[in-house]
């Protein structure tokens, strides 16, 4: 059997979730086994059931209060109950803040390989070899794994999201969690509402000291907005404080991978490209034909931000506007 | 209480990198080590700080590789720590990595063991995590902020599309990134003091690695970029639409 962590927000399952297994449902065929998804704390039966249309057959579902507040501890050892009950040989979760956190323990306590962040599925005709990032994007790696449980975290939207038919069957699982298993408290959590978190964001427009300040930044956000992107930005723009932190992408900030990156005003340097060169299609908007992004764009507009960047958002308008 | 620092030699982030024997091996000449951006700004930055402020009584370092290594674990002994420890043995297999390092932990007693988010080579961001759960410790990850009173540990990092404030009774491993410290540059006296704080090797304990690394490859080129005329954004929203298929 293949487990997979699915996490969700208030009772809904993140789309990268429902990314992941269908990632293991694929290497299950592959394997002749089966897909179990674990499922933790207040969710409704029926969205547990609904992952039957992505391939899980079952659900384990483990109930309890402290597993609102986030544990890897607890998470782990909820994983571990999973896979054991399940007598599973992979066991699957995400690349991201959660699965960083949790996948690394339950590979640890089972001595198990993990693949850390996979862009591919499992090669099993060369063992158990799957492909991940590594030199911050500048290149691949085929990781084999030798032990006999593998434990993967996926790189989120690697694969797209398609939903097919089917509902799986949800079954109530006690991991005997204990206080021990809580001891990390969650104090204060603060999200910025309505804004698409970065990391989860399939558009993403980007500004960088090409812009000249922050009272230049609404011309960005227009552009945003009309495509219902999210806003990022290069690190020296994060550190003059002409956006917040959360926003700053590169070696040293946030990696993404979105279906399309906008970089305005960025340069293009290689820490810049190490987060975000992985997007699949990049636009660039630059004053300097020599700007090193070029190189690394799809797409690529030559001029000035400040009279471009109105322009595509009219466009983009006008395109919205046909498409209703 | 003690402080065990992870710090992981990583290619300069401007290394140009190339593999040999058919794409199975790292090229490494040329290519500049050092330390690892988050072992060395942040994690480093902040055991040396809570040295400092009294909070910390002993600040040490440790790194899993081999003799090539030395340079780089010297280089942030000139930043601060009161010695390093070297575990005689390489690998790229994080489980490996993490359980030469909670071997040497367990029998040492720390009370907070720092690492950075991630190695800039490998990617996995797995070892810190992974060392908590050998030695049983409670892990907070993304730290973006840490404070010390006492033996609770206020702890703000990243979530998905957000933060979130932790606390947590010591012992503790906690992974950091931007936000946690302020980089600071080694001065002349830190780099004579470095050369005479003791280093100690350690044989590698017995461990068998689960996973490596077969292959390596080099991502495609783009295919060039298609430029397009300032004057006609309706066209790039065209191709982004039918022949990139993004919006
Ligand atoms: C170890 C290390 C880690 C780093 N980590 C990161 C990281 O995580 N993320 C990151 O972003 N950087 C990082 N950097 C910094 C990086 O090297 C670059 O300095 C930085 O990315 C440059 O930001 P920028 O492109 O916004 O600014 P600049 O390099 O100043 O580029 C501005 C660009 O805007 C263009 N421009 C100017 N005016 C206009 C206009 N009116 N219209 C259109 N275009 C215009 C210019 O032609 C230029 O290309 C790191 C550096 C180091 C050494
Ligand atoms: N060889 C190593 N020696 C000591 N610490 C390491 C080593 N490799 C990784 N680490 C630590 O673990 C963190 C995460 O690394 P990784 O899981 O390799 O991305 C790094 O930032 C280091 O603090």
């Amino acid at each position: 059997m293949i487990v997979v962590l699915v996490e969700h927000s208030q009772g809904v399952f993140k789309k990268k979730s429902l990314e992941a297994v269908l990632y293991a449902s694929h290497i299950a065929k592959e394997m002749g086994t089966g897909v179990t998804a674990v499922a933790m704390g207040n969710v409704t039966e029926s969205e547990m059931q609904s992952l039957g249309a992505y391939g899980a057959q079952k659900v384990l579902h483990t109930t309890d209060a402290r597993l609102d507040n986030f544990s890897s501890k607890a998470y782990a050892k909820v994983m571990i109950a999973a896979a054991q009950k399940e007598s599973a040989k992979v066991i699957i979760g995400l690349h991201d803040t959660t699965g960083k956190a949790v996948m690394p323990r339950v590979a640890a306590r089972l001595q198990a390989g993990l693949v850390a962040g996979a862009v591919g599925y499992p090669d099993l005709s060369k063992g158990f070899t799957v492909k991940k990032n590594v030199f911050s994007g500048k290149a691949f790696a085929f990781v084999t794994v030798t032990s006999d449980t593998k434990v993967i975290s996926l790189m989120p939207n690697t694969f797209p999201v398609v939903k097919g038919e089917g509902a799986a069957t949800v079954e109530q699982m006690e991991a005997g969690l204990t206080d021990n298993d809580f001891a990390v408290k969650v104090l204060e959590v603060s999200k910025a509402s309505g804004a698409i978190p970065l990391s989860e964001a399939e558009l993403v427009v980007s500004g960088g000291r090409g812009l000249k300040g922050p009272e230049n930044w609404h011309v960005l956000e227009d552009l945003a907005k009309e495509l219902g992107a999210a806003t990022a930005c290069s690190r020296p723009v994060a550190d003059a404080h002409w956006r917040p932190h959360g926003e700053h992408v590169g070696q040293t900030g946030g990696t993404i991978r979105p279906n399309l990156y906008i970089a305005i005003g960025i340069s293009g340097a290689i820490q810049h490209l190490a987060g975000v060169n992985g997007s699949k299609t990049i636009v660039v908007i630059n004053k300097d034909p020599e700007a090193p992004f070029f190189k690394a764009a799809d797409y690529g507009v030559l001029g000035d931000a400040m009279e471009i960047v109105p322009k595509l958002t009219e466009a983009v308008k006008k395109f919205n506007a046909s498409q209703n | 209480m003690k402080i065990l620092v992870c710090i992981s030699q990583v290619p300069d982030t401007t290394a140009k990198i190339a593999f040999s024997d058919n794409n199975t091996t790292f090229n490494t000449q040329g290519v500049t080590f050092i330390i690892n951006p988050y072992d060395e700004w942040y994690a480093l930055v902040r055991a040396l700080e809570l040295k400092e402020s009294g909070a910390a009584t002993a600040v040490h370092l440790i790194t899993v590789g081999k003799a090539d290594a030395e340079p780089v674990i010297r280089k942030a002994l000139a930043l601060g720590g009161d010695e390093a420890i070297r575990i005689d043995t390489d690998s790229n297999d994080p489980y490996s990595i993490a359980a030469q390092i909670a071997d040497y932990a367990k029998a040492h007693n720390y009370d907070l063991v720092l690492c950075g988010k991630e190695s800039i080579d490998y990617n996995n961001g797995s070892v810190g995590a992974m060392v908590a759960e050998l030695l049983d410790m409670n892990f907070i990850g993304f730290a973006a902020s840490i404070d010390i009173a006492g033996n609770v540990a206020t702890v703000k990092r990243e979530i998905d599309g957000g933060e979130e404030t932790d606390s947590c009774v010591l012992p503790l491993v906690i992974s950091c990134q931007k936000g946690v410290a302020e980089a600071r540059i080694p001065n002349m006296r830190g780099i004579m003091a470095a050369r005479t704080k003791p280093l100690t090797v350690v044989a590698g304990a017995a461990v068998t690695a689960v996973s490596s690394i077969t292959a390596y490859e080099m991502p495609a080129p783009k295919s060039g970029v298609k430029m397009i005329s300032a004057d006609n954004m309706d066209e790039l929203v065209q191709l982004l639409h039918s022949e990139a298929k993004v919006i």
